[in-house]
């Protein structure tokens, strides 16, 4: 055993490494940037480059755009995803087998190759470089309404009878009954899309043009460019900086978060 | 069950049979209609927009066949294709293996609290984005100052050039990725062997299976179905691969790291040539659907079901 947890020790070296060398050297004078050995424990932390991050990029309209896009995707997604999640788990209608079996295709075509004529409709309706151009599109979710479909499907069925027999229309027995019990299954739909959009960076890139509407990830690597290689302690304060929301999701939400990315593959 | 629900919405009230024949419509318009609007309209547009040539200036004009010809004899097309395949086979292939031998380390007698630090330690690079990532990552492979050479130093390798030479940089991309992704492949396998119950391992024992012998023919036959999943779904995401290359080489040096999907973007939106760019688009669709069509076929003869 003792070999076998060296070894996995080593791997976790490997994973967290890059990750604490990024916040120790963020933590650094920026002089200091490039010093070999780096050093993993900044004793004496400086946080001139976290003053800098502020002065040189404006990071708080990053973090309110990408807020803003990643709140109102996850909102969105969670309550479509559990309206059309309870009508194919729940309610009988012509042509339910092969609506549901359209929606699970769409998953199988990668975003990029719909990016042209999706960048072409944004233009049309009037929205292009606005943030509504990244929120609309991202709102209906295939993998969100088949999840919402399973969780529904594993929800006791007497309970919508017995509201059925109390008089309850479908639509009372859905927004009584149904929604409150499936609101962890929503909570999955929600952290997964704040995970995916708080990261995404190819759709930002080509929906959005001037830096106002720039979401964190595009602003970070606009930084990036902007200073080469220059002074990296600030380029890495942004990054530590963008890392802190997904983090809190993941301290709060790694239960729902590995669920719902393994959900759907027959483990 | 639908049947006695049916029966009672009828008799509550007059009409209520009416209105649950466009009830299922009403819950499934924002999904349905955004879907069509985003997602179906748009494949349907990008197939078509394959046989025309448009720069969104001038009018599109039909042009057939012809950007498929052009885009399947254009060098920097075929080369982005042919680091793209090169890219899927070295890098599913080290994001699995690595994924599964860490499974089977943490899933074996562990201490509790250990295995919670060691699942939560390999699922973390999963939380940050690609771009952030790939940002730290290009100044641990920096030339000189480095870290990762630092560290190759004291095993008397002499100062790689990462991102500076085409093999190092298709290097680090293939190694950046897999760092990164390596994790969700990780957790399909904690899934998969879970579910072996723990008596055919008793009996493998008994039948004087042990150690690697014992995965060999124990673990790895009864994992086949996770490792289905778990293959078709790296590739269709390593097919798709942009973020690394995009923000760690741009591609470079030369085309050494250009891949499909920048060669997709490069074409829309800094050259304007919509019409190849879809024609790239349903190319790579096409051996998408053709490699997946494929694992799923293959599977019948090496994958086993309890």
């Amino acid at each position: 055993m003792a070999g076998r947890i060296v070894l996995l020790l080593i791997a976790s070296v490997f994973i967290l490494g890059p990750v604490l060398w990024t916040l120790s050297t963020s933590l650094r004078p920026p002089a200091e940037s490039f010093q070999l050995p780096p050093s993993f424990l900044p004793l004496n932390p400086d946080f001139s480059s976290y003053d800098q991050v502020f002065k040189q990029l404006n990071i708080m309209l990053l973090v309110l755009n990408s807020a803003l896009v990643t709140g109102l995707i996850a909102v969105g997604q969670m309550f479509t995803a559990a309206l059309a999640g309870y009508a194919f788990a729940n309610l009988k209608f012509r042509g339910r087998g092969a609506l549901f079996s359209i929606v699970l295709a769409t998953m199988m075509v990668p975003a990029q190759v719909t990016i042209v004529p999706v960048f072409m409709l944004i233009r049309g309706i009037g929205l292009s470089d606005t943030l509504l151009a990244l929120i609309l599109p991202a709102i209906p979710t295939a993998f969100g309404t088949f999840l919402m479909r399973q969780y529904f499907l594993g929800l006791p069925s007497d309970l919508g009878e017995a509201a059925a027999i109390d008089g309850a229309s479908p639509w009372r027995t859905f927004r009584s009954v149904y929604a409150p019990l499936a609101m962890p299954g929503m909570a999955i739909v929600g952290i997964l899309a704040f995970n995916y959009h708080w990261n995404e960076f190819f759709r930002p890139l080509i929906l959005t043009i001037s830096e106002q509407n720039f979401t964190l990830p595009l602003g970070l690597v606009s930084l990036q460019g902007n200073l080469g290689t220059g002074s990296i302690s600030v380029v890495l304060a942004g990054v530590i900086l963008s890392m802190i929301p997904a983090l809190v999701v993941f301290m709060f939400g790694q239960r729902a978060l590995r669920d719902g990315l393994t959900a759907g593959t027959g483990k | 069950m639908s049947t006695r629900r049916r029966n009672g919405a009828a008799t509550s009230e007059t009409g209520g049979r009416q209105r649950q024949r466009w009830l299922p419509w009403a819950f499934l318009a924002p999904t349905i209609l955004g879907m069509g609007l985003f997602t179906l309209v748009p494949i349907v547009a990008s197939v078509v927009l394959a046989f025309f040539r448009w720069d969104i200036i001038s009018a599109p004009s039909f042009v057939g066949f012809d950007n498929f010809a052009e885009v399947v004899q254009d060098p920097t097309v075929r080369v982005s294709f042919l680091n793209t395949i090169l890219f899927v086979v070295v890098a599913v292939a080290l994001q699995l293996g690595l994924a599964l031998a860490l499974a089977i380390m943490v899933q074996e007698k562990l201490p509790a609290w250990l295995r919670v630090f060691f699942r939560s330690a390999f699922f973390f690079p999963l939380i940050l984005s690609a771009a952030s990532v790939s940002i730290f990552m290009r100044y641990l492979f920096n030339e000189q100052f480095g870290v990762v050479n630092w560290l190759l130093s004291f095993v008397g390798v002499p100062a790689v050039p990462w991102l500076t030479t085409p093999a190092g940089s298709a290097a680090v991309v293939i190694l950046v990725y897999v760092w990164q992704n390596f994790g969700f492949s990780f957790l399909l396998f904690i899934g998969g062997l879970a579910s072996i119950p723990t008596e055919t391992y008793e009996a493998a024992s008994i039948d004087g299976a042990t150690g690697w012998r014992k995965h060999l023919h124990v673990t790895l036959p009864l994992l086949s179905p996770t490792t289905l999943v778990a293959s078709v779904m790296a590739i269709i995401n390593a097919l798709q691969v942009f973020d690394q290359p995009y923000v760690l080489t741009r591609g470079g040096p030369g085309d050494a790291t250009r891949t499909a999907v920048m060669v997709i973007f490069e074409s829309a939106f800094q050259r304007l040539e919509f019409g190849q760019a879809s024609a790239i688009g349903v190319i790579l669709t096409l051996i998408i659907m053709a490699i997946t069509a494929a694992q799923f076929r293959l599977s019948k003869r090496f994958v086993f079901y309890q």
